[in-house]
């Protein structure tokens, strides 16, 4: 039972699949993460909460009649300033202390979030509905539900988008030049304060994306954040910060790894062979680590 | 010790004078009041469950004394409850149950919301030896560590299912089936796998995936995608309402095509209201349903209660509102046949308890659970968008006839 998956193909291909769309997703709030990671120098715990809120905020124009998917819209231009009033409000005050000073300040702003967004929608699990319908392949043997589709292209689409902007335009300069030293930017007239708040902003946004896109393929409940920094957290620890593609191969890796460690391991030791994983990876850059250090002796 | 020093320690021995003889006096019966406990989630992720909890004490409180409350040696009393908000958390409810009993001097208590804290405050209640009886905790393993003061109104949760393995090997003319789970690794739902398992072994029935779900997962896809390759009889899915809403979203959209899938929490979910005709033909464990026959003479039918409840409070009425009403409705009976306040009188009262309420029949068991009443399933069914649930199961209380098998995600519209 355990090696079904060698026993019938077509579930490697639903596993790949299936994999491959969630981890384009999670590499879309990772990638906001170690954008901020980069720049700020902070780990931001409330990530998870960040795009419940966003999740929520689709739902709740879902509620009004509009259809869900517009949330990947509305959502990141409400969630960037919801990220702007956190950095003006909290963030700013933590962000040249040490790491861990922003982590406890970050875990506060989780737990104030879950406990306000309980408030405000209720305890309840929600789903929006976007009727999208579903793709079959190889005779129905696969299926692939078009909203996992849907959210997969509309990560790649803001990601491209992205990219390009933080290439070409003057404030994606700013942020990059700040990342690498942020004293010489200040020097050359870069206003470091205004590049942290539009990176916030900028991570709370794509945090609001994927929110939206969360609340038409999975479920949203104030109180699920969590696994999502988790996530985000493994996927920039094992690609490091600032690299892209790096992200966006290790999301789908870890998306791949997971879906095969479910059919092979079983369930249970689905989420634990992610961590497992996680602290191999640690282990072998400790490794790698130590033996350049002792080159450069 | 200068002037304003005495006077100070003064003011304050007369502060605590004052409020020791505060607390003392808010002891277990209060001139014509039964003071009541209960730490219950009024915040937190367990909060709306937690306040159908409280409605539904609430409902028999104020039904109770309007109906000439209870009475104990040719006196009338009535009902009165402190709450806490134990803000979900097992900690802060065990803390809250303390303060209840020691220093409100609470004799009697009503159980709080979910089986995680009714697990944490009855050790409590336990070693003080005030008897609880709660409606929300349906957890096996309360019923097996030999509590004395725990009384329970509801099935326990290893029912929860049972009857739907016994309606599908019916179904298959009386020889067993496969079976396919997925239950999330907490406490009630491997509890519920339990019962699955145990009727599994009664039937003869084989368990083809038994997968257990992490806590933290919200996506079944390969659960699912291994339920299309191997094609169970049944499969049962329980994990809480995140569960629920995950399982219909993904057998939708993945067009897995099951005979019979049965859970649990679907009304908690407001399964058909969320995923409309996509839920249909889905069957559902539930304590209690507004249709059933059972009848008293505090709220009449099942259906009285309903109409009344959705009067008092605007909706209509889920089983966790219905199940602690009814735990008053114990107490109240309880009191009666004691005649007396003595909290042992009442504990072997509480025992001897055989009631019928309009939520079932009540009659505790070695353990405290009760019983007398069993689960009931109901299918959730839809005419164009508009879907319902309608009791199928058991066929005494059955308003509708069982669909099976389910129709292929090809046939249906």
């Amino acid at each position: 039972m355990d090696f079904l998956i060698f026993k019938a193909p077509m579930l490697m291909v639903q596993a790949s699949l299936d994999g491959i769309l969630l981890g384009i997703l999670f590499a879309l709030i990772a990638y906001g993460m170690a954008l901020q990671w980069g720049v700020m120098n902070i780990i931001n715990i409330a990530q998870g909460d960040l795009v419940i809120l966003g999740g929520y905020i689709a739902y709740t124009i879902y509620l009004w009649g509009i259809h869900p998917a517009w949330g990947v819209i509305i959502s990141p231009i409400i969630m960037f300033f919801v990220g702007w009033g956190l950095y003006k409000l909290v963030i700013n005050k933590v962000v040249d202390r040490d790491l861990f000073i922003s982590i406890l300040a970050t875990f506060g702003i989780a737990i104030v979030f879950q406990q306000l967004m309980n408030f405000i929608f209720g305890a309840d699990v929600v789903v929006a509905q976007s009727e999208y319908g579903t793709t079959m392949l190889f005779d129905n043997s696969v299926t692939l539900p078009n909203s996992k589709i849907f959210s997969a292209f509309i990560s790649v689409l803001y990601a491209i988008a992205l990219v390009i902007y933080m290439r070409k335009s003057k404030l994606g300069r700013a942020i990059r030049a700040t990342a690498q030293n942020a004293r010489a930017a200040k020097i050359l007239g870069v206003d470091t304060e205004k590049v942290y708040a539009a990176t916030f902003g900028i991570n709370a946004a794509l945090c609001g994306i994927a929110g939206a896109l969360i609340s038409i393929t999975l479920t949203l409940h104030p109180y699920v954040g969590l696994p999502y920094t988790v996530r985000s957290f493994m996927i920039v620890i094992v690609a490091g910060l600032g690299n892209l593609p790096a992200v966006a191969v290790s999301g789908m890796g870890l998306g791949l790894f997971e879906e095969f460690a479910d059919y092979i391991l079983g369930t249970e030791f689905r989420i634990g062979a992610v961590f497992l994983l996680l602290v191999l990876i640690l282990v072998y850059r400790r490794f790698k680590l130590s033996r350049k250090r002792e080159y450069l002796k | 010790m200068n002037k304003i020093a005495k006077l100070f320690v003064t003011f304050i021995s007369a502060i605590t004078l004052a409020l020791v003889s505060f607390t003392s006096s808010f002891a277990k019966v209060e001139g014509e009041y039964i003071v009541l406990g209960s730490a219950i989630s009024l915040t937190g992720k367990y909060s709306s469950n937690g306040v159908h909890t409280q409605n539904g004490y609430n409902m028999a409180v104020e039904r109770i004394n309007k109906m000439g409350g209870v009475e104990v040696q040719g006196k009338k009393y009535k009902f009165e409850i402190i709450y806490y908000d134990d803000e979900s958390n097992p900690k802060r409810a065990a803390q809250l149950a303390e303060r209840l009993i020691k220093q409100d001097g609470v004799h009697y208590m009503l159980g709080p919301y979910s089986s995680g804290l009714t697990k944490a405050i009855a050790p409590v209640t336990e070693k003080y030896k005030i008897p609880m009886v709660e409606a929300n905790g349906a957890s096996r393993s309360l019923f097996t560590k030999g509590y004395k003061y725990l009384f329970a109104v509801l099935s326990p949760a290893n029912q929860y299912l049972e009857v739907a393995i016994d309606l599908a090997v019916e179904k298959n003319g009386g020889k067993g089936v496969k079976i396919a789970q997925a239950f999330e690794q907490d406490a009630f739902s491997q509890d519920v796998r339990l019962g699955i398992l145990d009727a599994a072994k009664r039937t003869g029935s084989e368990i083809i995936i038994d997968d257990k779900l992490p806590k933290e997962l919200n996506d079944m896809a390969a659960t699912l995608a291994k339920v299309k390759a191997v094609k169970p009889d049944v499969l049962v899915v329980s994990g809480h309402t995140k569960g629920a809403l995950t399982a219909i979203r993904q057998i939708s959209e993945m067009k897995v095509d099951v005979p019979m899938l049965a859970m649990t929490h679907c009304d908690a979910a407001k399964l058909s209201k969320q995923h409309g005709k996509k839920s249909e033909f889905a069957l559902c464990a539930s304590q209690w349903h507004k249709n059933l026959s059972y009848k008293d003479k505090f709220f009449g039918s099942g259906k009285k209660y309903a109409k009344d409840f959705q009067k008092e409070f605007g909706y209509d009425p889920p089983y966790q509102s219905a199940e602690s009403s009814a735990a008053l409705l114990v107490f109240k009976d309880a009191f009666e046949r004691a005649n007396s306040f003595d909290r042992d009188a009442v504990r072997d009262a509480l025992v001897d308890t055989e009631m019928q309420t309009f939520y079932g029949n009540i009659k505790f068991g070695p353990g405290g659970q009760n019983v007398a009443k069993p689960m009931i399933l109901f299918q959730v069914r839809c005419k164009g968008d508009d879907c319902e649930n309608r009791v199928v199961a058991p066929t005494k209380w059955a308003s509708d006839k069982f669909y099976h098998p389910i129709p292929k995600w090809s046939e249906r519209s």
